[in-house]
């Protein structure tokens, strides 16, 4: 089985890009990532968009992406995961690679948020749901999210803020960072204060519509040995579980991050200690506190007190969401796992600019699709 | 950019109905949160007001302080999204109503919010151009906001009318240059036989109101040889009270300019009346020789900005009628079931 290495990454910035549209977004996206990686073809293309048949009306994004490209001809495949869509791509590029069927992939995640009206994007957000009997009933992604929050606040006898810490922290690991929608600092005050959008759940521990499009250049060991790029090498691993997290055992316990996690760093060969940067899908703050404590970074009802000790900032011992996570960074839906896979792979080829963690030599991102309904673990490594 | 030769406004006059709602009672009947409404609260037309009414209450405020027999005012254009009628003019009813029938042409303008300085732009050319003495311009709403909907905490009733002549003896204030910048972007719309407005959100802001705006004014400014510091206040289009004060900023206006033209938080968005009445309330406090920059925002869409010069003949004209202030302070509270009655939101 070949190596997988990441050869070079393309980032929008994350914005309401009006004047842009989606084929606009990944066709720049694209164009950077073929450019860091100093290479004008591959053997295919694969592209995650989670809402792009509902908002645009757009599907086809793969022959779509080829056509803008002048790389109509090769294989162009669109590929769907709900919010972990972008993953689901780099995940079928990397399988493809690792198969030997290919030397190198353009792998693409985009969304774009703001052609559609806040309650079209709340509705199709919910796709990646149960819609016969969840969606049916006028459950969004939130109103499920306050329930989680409810019910983690009761066992654990945890208050909001300690939760609502998690916001703070993206933000100001934003503050740097050149393609984040919100590079500024917040307090928590300004958390707990923001209005309810499901009670117990704030607007400042949500996500806010987002445009953006990411991209990342696979290659094969040979191709990589060619390349004068600074690489990382990939391993993608994933994991499905019940759309609902109310039918799960327990929906405090997200079991298809500890599954892709333990696989992704079982056949990394690591331990959890050698984790040393992490990307956590925040899609809300309660999400961020049961991803840390179902992957096994944190024990159970006290993730939180990894927030408080400092434990994920910058010089921390586990630096978390360094280019602000989806709360700040931004969350285009389908296009935020290949930001965070990228963002990985800045930091462990020192361009992370301010933001940099030097010691690390392996990250982990989690890519979640629904509530946590499918789960990707990325690790990039120090090549 | 030709110039204007001569069109000063004679006259002007601004109407205010009497009814308020405040912003608080509607965010109660719809369970909003409190600590972020755009505007304090809104005016709302008594039961047997509309756009029609209201634009007749400023034109004969705006004769008044003219000073001139109706009969000679040439043009009565009315710029408004509002219009009692689908199909006949509103500017018939307005000119007849003040006297000025029957050697008048007579009009509507729709643009959305900048319909009425759409009008004024007309009436100006047209005396400019020295087809008419005298002519009416008229931006005046009763606009319309979904039960529920962001646009409900806004939308308000108003009018404003401004009598533009040649005379600067007469005048009040020189128009000395306008310009407008238009595009077709669908930020806010009403189709046929809808009774309420779609919006499309925060497009409604950067891509919609600030690009036309900003676009607008520096385009006037270029073409017209002035700068930041030729205006002594800067009046925009008001559909809530933080938009106008952001465009200040983006185009580096002191905000102090601008505040004293800024009425939306005590009477809501009036629509085609809303820059017109900050011009009103400007022109209540200004003083001889004083620039007014004034910017509309019509949603669809385009902003209409105006050098506006103050000159001798408002120290006089000024008492003539009453200010709009007295308009402002002068209100009835009404709940949501009153308001509800009154803007025929309630249908069976």
């Amino acid at each position: 089985m070949s190596k997988v290495y990441v050869a070079g990454v393309g980032l929008t910035k994350i914005d309401e890009h009006w004047w842009m549209s989606l084929e606009y977004l990944m066709t720049e996206a694209s164009l950077k990532a073929l450019d860091d990686a100093g290479i004008s073809r591959v053997d295919s293309i694969y592209v995650g968009s989670m809402l792009s048949p509902i908002l645009q009306e757009q599907g086809h994004l793969g022959a779509l992406l080829a056509e803008e490209l002048g790389l109509s001809g090769i294989p162009a495949i669109g590929v769907e995961a709900a919010s972990a869509s972008g993953a689901a791509a780099v995940y079928t590029g990397a399988r493809e690679i690792e198969s030997g069927r290919a030397n190198a992939v353009l792998v693409v995640g985009v969304d774009k948020m703001s052609d559609g009206m806040a309650e079209e994007v709340t509705a199709a957000m919910m796709s990646g749901e149960r819609q016969e009997y969840v969606g049916f009933i006028g459950a969004t992604f939130y109103s499920i999210n306050a329930l989680i929050y409810s019910l983690y606040m009761d066992r654990y006898n945890v208050g909001q803020e300690k939760i609502a810490l998690f916001p703070v922290l993206c933000h100001e690991h934003a503050v740097n960072v050149p393609h984040a929608q919100y590079p500024f600092k917040i307090k928590l005050e300004t958390v707990l204060n923001s209005p309810y959008i499901s009670e117990p759940l704030r607007r400042f521990e949500t996500t806010a519509i987002a445009d953006g499009a990411a991209a990342l250049v696979l290659v094969n060991e040979e191709t990589a040995k060619k390349l004068d790029t600074p690489k990382t090498e990939l391993i993608i691993e994933a994991s499905t579980d019940y759309l609902t997290p109310f039918q799960r055992e327990d929906p405090l316990w997200f079991p298809a991050i500890q599954l892709a996690t333990s696989k992704a760093l079982s056949r990394a060969k690591l331990e959890r200690q050698d984790i040393k940067i992490l990307e956590l899908y925040d899609a809300t703050s309660i999400m961020a506190i049961v991803s840390l404590e179902s992957s096994g970074f944190a024990e159970r009802g006290k993730a939180w007190q990894l927030l408080e000790r400092g434990e994920l900032g910058l010089s921390g011992a586990l630096p978390c969401n360094t280019f602000g996570g989806l709360k700040a960074r931004g969350h285009p839906a389908g296009a935020t796992p290949v930001y965070q896979i990228a963002e990985l792979h800045l930091q462990l080829t020192h361009r992370a600019g301010k933001n940099q963690v030097d010691s690390a030599k392996n990250g982990l991102a989690q890519s979640l699709g629904g509530v946590a309904s499918t789960a990707f673990a990325t690790i990039l490594r120090e090549v | 950019m030709v110039r204007i030769n001569s069109a000063v406004i004679v006259g002007y006059g601004g109407y205010v109905p009497r009814y308020r709602i405040k912003s608080e009672e509607i965010a109660r009947i719809w369970g909003r949160d409190k600590s972020e409404l755009p505007v304090e609260e809104k005016a709302v037309a008594g039961l047997d007001e509309d756009t029609v009414t209201m634009a007749v209450e400023a034109a004969k405020i705006a004769i008044k302080r003219a000073g001139i027999p109706p009969s000679k005012i040439g043009a009565v254009h009315v710029g408004t999204e509002s219009k009692p009628y689908a199909v006949k003019p509103s500017g018939t009813i307005v000119a007849e109503a003040i006297g000025a029938v029957p050697s008048v042409t007579a009009a509507d303008f729709e643009f959305a919010c900048k319909a009425g300085t759409e009008a004024l732009q007309f009436i100006t050319s047209l005396v400019d151009a020295g087809r008419i003495e005298y002519g009416l311009a008229i931006g005046a709403d009763t606009a319309q906001g979904r039960p529920g909907d962001a646009l409900e905490f806004t939308a308000a009733c108003g009018a404003a009318a401004f009598i533009i002549g040649r005379d600067k003896n007469e005048g009040v204030a020189e128009i000395e240059a306008w310009t407008s910048y238009v595009t077709d972007t669908p930020d806010f719309w009403r189709r046929e036989y809808e009774r309420y407005p779609h919006h499309t959100a925060r497009f409604t802001g950067d891509p919609a109101y600030f690009h036309h705006i900003v676009n607008s004014v520096k385009n006037l400014l270029e073409n017209d040889g002035y700068t930041l510091n030729d205006i002594d206040y800067a009046v925009f289009h008001q559909p809530n009270v933080r938009f106008p004060l952001v465009a200040a900023k983006l185009l580096g206006i002191d905000l102090e300019k601008t505040k004293p033209g800024l009425i939306t938080g005590y009477i809501g968005n009036t629509y085609a009346a809303s820059s017109l009445l900050g011009l009103v309330k400007v022109l209540d406090q200004a003083k001889p020789g004083q620039r007014i920059l004034l910017a509309s925002f019509g949603s669809g869409a385009g902003s209409d900005s105006y050098i506006i010069r103050v000159l001798e003949g408002i120290e006089v004209k000024r008492s003539l009628a009453p200010t709009l202030d007295k308009f402002i302070e002068r209100k009835t509270y009404i709940d949501y079931a009153i308001y509800a009655r009154h803007r025929k939101k309630i249908l069976m």
